[in-house]
């Protein structure tokens, strides 16, 4: 798009503002940026942030890697690939660690998925 | 493990037990600064001064004012990455010895697009490959250095691309201090998917917070990227805005966000009417966050004078305004990937301009009254308009989609150049996920709708159904070495050892890389320059050769080139003989041992020479000569016989006579010298006076052979004149009494 400077026109919603109370405006528009990026952030996850899960949870950054690709083609990233792995644990009675690396090394994955299954995807 | 300033910084050393190394401390550190009484440096009083360094190289001016090393109250960047980390090192030991507290790493190209983190220690390109092994490498080299130089120093680099999330659990987890975080870069410049960008980054930034990671957004590339950079202002304000809010959304306090901004402009421009509106405009948004002020680098050529010049009129915005980062570009940016000596020149430049300007705004206040205050006001309005529009559209996705970003209009005016990308595309598009009702992370900072399952027993903290997260049990962390047998840190110091050990070459970013610099200007036109000065390296047999500035001094009269080559050899240490050095007194020592004993001597050029540059600067109080030392100078004038300088020695009651002489074919210098000799000891003053001779070839070897008591030659300076002949008198008088 194209557009000539048209700042003098433009400018009747702010020129009669002082300062403070333009300040104000740019800060109240931000937010009205802003707001909805945090709440689609707020609600959503990927395969980055789940491994940073699985990161703090001590595993290594290779196993995080085989574990979130596997949530993914399984459709239990919305679950979180940390819960997954304690869930799997649990149902093992394992420690989660062990557990994890059954997971890392790509067995066993239907039996973590069927976990899951009578909640049924939202 | 300790380093000593006379002994290398050893990467085999830092590289011992890194698996167990965990970092001291966490978060930023702001430098402290001096107040009152303490703020008293030398003989000045500073406003906005740091606490001095235990362990640091002054400016070189420092010694006419007592050796004082005064450093800013801001924090000082050095940007620094080779593509070889353990080089790095050493060159951020050289920079902390100047005064840098912030290293930054660049990372290696391509990174942004690797999906997970890196792991070992690969060479990077343009940067370093951030891994673990790398960071841990680097903070516990810095600890070292600290503890060194008397001061904490702030280790950072990037939170971005498509593994933030990882990133920011590493940086945490190890110690980084500082890191760029704003997923608007993402999108518009590594066109990762925006709304990907947008789901990591919250989660980055909590675990930012988690670590008490200083944060600097990216707001600044649109200066580096857009056409007509000055145009852009309205909207970096909006990207600025955007970045912090959504960071403060997320938890971040102002105090750990610093804006990323860069004078727009640069001379020819009249670049501080332009910049200035722009820095004020923003200070006044943006009250609470930290200015993290760069210097310019859009319009860096190779010329490094130029840029040395465009920088501190950056540093006098940061004055004139506020920095409380402030970050440095190398001079030699605009030729290479920044060199070792270019590093420490940039930071120089910061030290040397900041200091200089040492509380100016209680002398100079900026006048917003006038145009200045219209301008910033004009450009706050502009900025309002653009953020107006983004809602218009639809919102900040449906903006980039249509091109508002990095337009080179200036708002609202618009050119039709933004960078556009779409919001279901770009770099792991379609790749987030919702949240389902019963989502779940059992760890701490960790951002978002989680969801903790009642069955998992103990929830008195986040990470407890865990037993502990790493951020809490750092043990927990695993650490991996490599990956790559050949690619890795310990295969490039065994090729490097020998340079770092045992021999030495030149160097500029890595041991043993061997490159040289030469400068010369050819009188003839660039073209013929440009091949003339590959010929001349060529026949110094100077290796990949490289022209890496050509400026034209007058198109047929001259150019001035600078060329860069590597040597193919290296230096024995065993075989550089280095000539022994006398001490010399200090310019307070002598002014003392003059006032207690006051010296007189008489001087001159003696033999058929009419030159009396270097005497006179031997001489001259205003060249540092002995006449500021208050002795007592008689300058005979040029081409003096040697009777005539002796019988003014009597007749003045003198202590010295020194003499000028060049070097001639048929040894008339050492002819003259002898005669000095000869004449004094004929009229019995020889155990009277001493005699020194002096000149560009003249050797203290060659004058003592013929008689005389010192000679010296190019380079000397007044005071290393006096120095001797205090101490020479010192001992013939000492001798007397004996």
């Amino acid at each position: 798009m194209k557009r000539e400077d048209d700042y003098r026109q433009r400018r009747s919603t702010v020129k009669n503002l002082t300062d403070e109370q333009l300040d104000h405006k740019f800060w109240g528009l931000t937010d009205q940026v802003v707001n909805p990026l945090f709440e689609l952030a707020r609600g959503h996850t990927s395969p980055s942030i789940e491994r940073s899960v699985l990161l703090r949870m001590g595993f290594s950054s290779l196993e995080a890697k085989q574990i979130v690709l596997n949530c993914g083609k399984y459709g239990l990233l919305g679950k979180g690939a940390g819960h997954v792995v304690l869930r799997f644990a649990q149902k093992r009675n394992l420690p989660y660690r062990e557990a994890g690396l059954i997971l890392a090394e790509g067995r066993e994955w239907d039996q973590a998925a069927a976990l899951f299954e009578k909640e049924g995807p939202s | 493990m300790k380093l000593t300033p006379e002994q290398k910084l050893s990467p085999e050393e830092i590289l011992k037990d890194l698996d167990r190394y965990r970092p001291r401390r966490k978060g930023w550190t702001w430098r402290r600064s001096i107040k009152d009484d303490d703020a008293k440096i030398g003989p000045f009083e500073y406003r906005q001064a740091a606490e001095p360094l235990k362990k640091s190289i002054p400016l070189p001016a420092a010694k006419s004012f007592g050796g004082i090393d005064p450093h800013p109250g801001c924090v000082v960047t050095s940007e620094i990455a080779s593509g070889r980390f353990e080089d790095d090192l050493r060159r951020m030991r050289m920079v902390a010895w100047h005064g840098a507290d912030h290293l930054m790493v660049i990372r290696t190209a391509g990174q942004s697009h690797f999906d997970g983190l890196i792991e070992g220690t690969p060479e990077g390109v343009g940067g370093v490959p951030i891994s673990r092994k790398q960071i841990r490498a680097t903070r516990k080299a810095l600890d070292l250095i600290e503890d060194e130089v008397g001061r904490q120093l702030n280790f950072h680099s990037y939170i971005s691309g498509v593994a933030g999330p990882e990133i920011a659990v590493l940086f945490a987890e190890e110690g980084v201090n500082g890191a760029h975080q704003d997923p608007q870069y993402n999108v518009l410049y590594r066109n990762v998917n925006m709304y990907r960008s947008f789901v990591d980054a919250a989660v980055a930034k909590k675990l930012m917070l988690s670590a008490n990671i200083l944060q600097i957004d990216g707001a600044h590339n649109a200066n580096a990227t857009a056409r007509e950079a000055w145009k852009v202002m309205p909207e970096l304000l909006v990207q600025h805005a955007i970045n912090c809010r959504y960071s403060e959304l997320v938890g971040m306090p102002r105090e750990n966000i610093a804006l990323s901004t860069v004078p727009p402009t640069a001379p020819p421009a009249p670049a501080l009417r332009i910049d200035l509106p722009y820095a004020v405009a923003l200070r006044q948004l943006f009250k609470d966050f930290k200015m993290r002020a760069q210097m310019n680098t859009k319009y860096m050529e190779s010329c490094t004078r130029e840029v040395t010049v465009t920088h501190p009129l950056n540093l006098l915005l940061s004055r004139l305004t506020s920095a409380d980062i402030q970050s440095t570009i190398t001079p030699d940016e605009g030729r290479n990937v920044p060199w070792h000596y270019n590093s420490v020149h940039a930071v120089n430049t910061a030290r040397q301009a900041l200091i200089g300007l040492d509380g100016i705004t209680d002398m100079v206040k900026l006048n917003l009254e006038g145009e200045l205050g219209h301008k910033s006001r004009e450009l706050k309005e502009r900025a309002v308009l653009f953020l107006e529009e983004i809602l218009e559209v639809g919102g900040y996705f449906a903006a980039v989609d249509q091109g508002f970003f990095v337009d080179s209009g200036f708002y609202p005016e618009r050119n039709g150049d933004g960078i556009k990308r779409d919001p279901a595309g770009g770099v792991a598009s379609d790749s987030i996920v919702p949240r389902e009702e019963d989502y779940y992370a059992p760890v701490c900072h960790h951002f978002g709708y989680n969801n903790p399952p009642i069955d998992f027993g103990d929830h008195s903290s986040p990470c407890a159904p865990i037993d502990g997260c790493s951020l809490c049990r750092p043990e927990k962390i695993i650490y991996i070495d490599e990956l790559d047998p050949e690619d890795n840190v310990e295969k490039r110091l065994e090729k490097s050892r020998q340079y770092r050990e045992n021999t030495f070459k030149p160097e500029a970013e890595w041991a043993g890389d061997g490159i040289v610099t030469m400068t010369m200007l050819l009188p003839v036109s660039e073209d013929m320059a440009e091949y003339g000065a590959m010929d001349i390296a060529g026949r110094m047999n100077l290796e990949d050769v490289e022209v890496i500035n050509l400026q034209k001094m007058h198109p047929a009269e001259g150019t001035l080139v600078e060329i860069k080559g590597r040597v193919g050899f290296s230096l024995d240490p065993k075989n550089i003989t280095i000539p022994h050095k006398e001490a010399v007194l200090s310019e307070e020592e002598i002014r003392l041992a003059v006032q207690n004993r006051p010296l007189t001597i008489v001087a001159g050029t003696v033999g058929e020479d009419e030159h009396s540059v270097g005497m006179r600067e031997i001489l001259d109080i205003k060249h540092g000569g002995l006449e500021g030392f208050g002795i007592d100078c008689h300058y005979l004038g040029t081409s003096v016989p040697i009777e005539k300088m002796a019988d003014a020695a009597v007749e003045l009651d003198a202590d010295a006579i020194l003499i000028s002489t060049i070097i001639t074919h048929n040894d008339a210098h050492r002819q003259s010298m002898r005669k000095l000799n000869q004449v004094c000891r004929e009229k019995g003053l020889r155990d009277e006076l001493i005699l020194v001779a002096g000149g560009t070839q003249v050797t203290n070897e060659i004058a003592q052979e013929e008689g005389l008591d010192r000679g010296f030659g190019r380079g000397t300076k007044g005071i290393d004149v006096a120095s001797f002949l205090i101490k020479k008198k010192d001992s013939v008088e000492k001798n007397r009494e004996n």
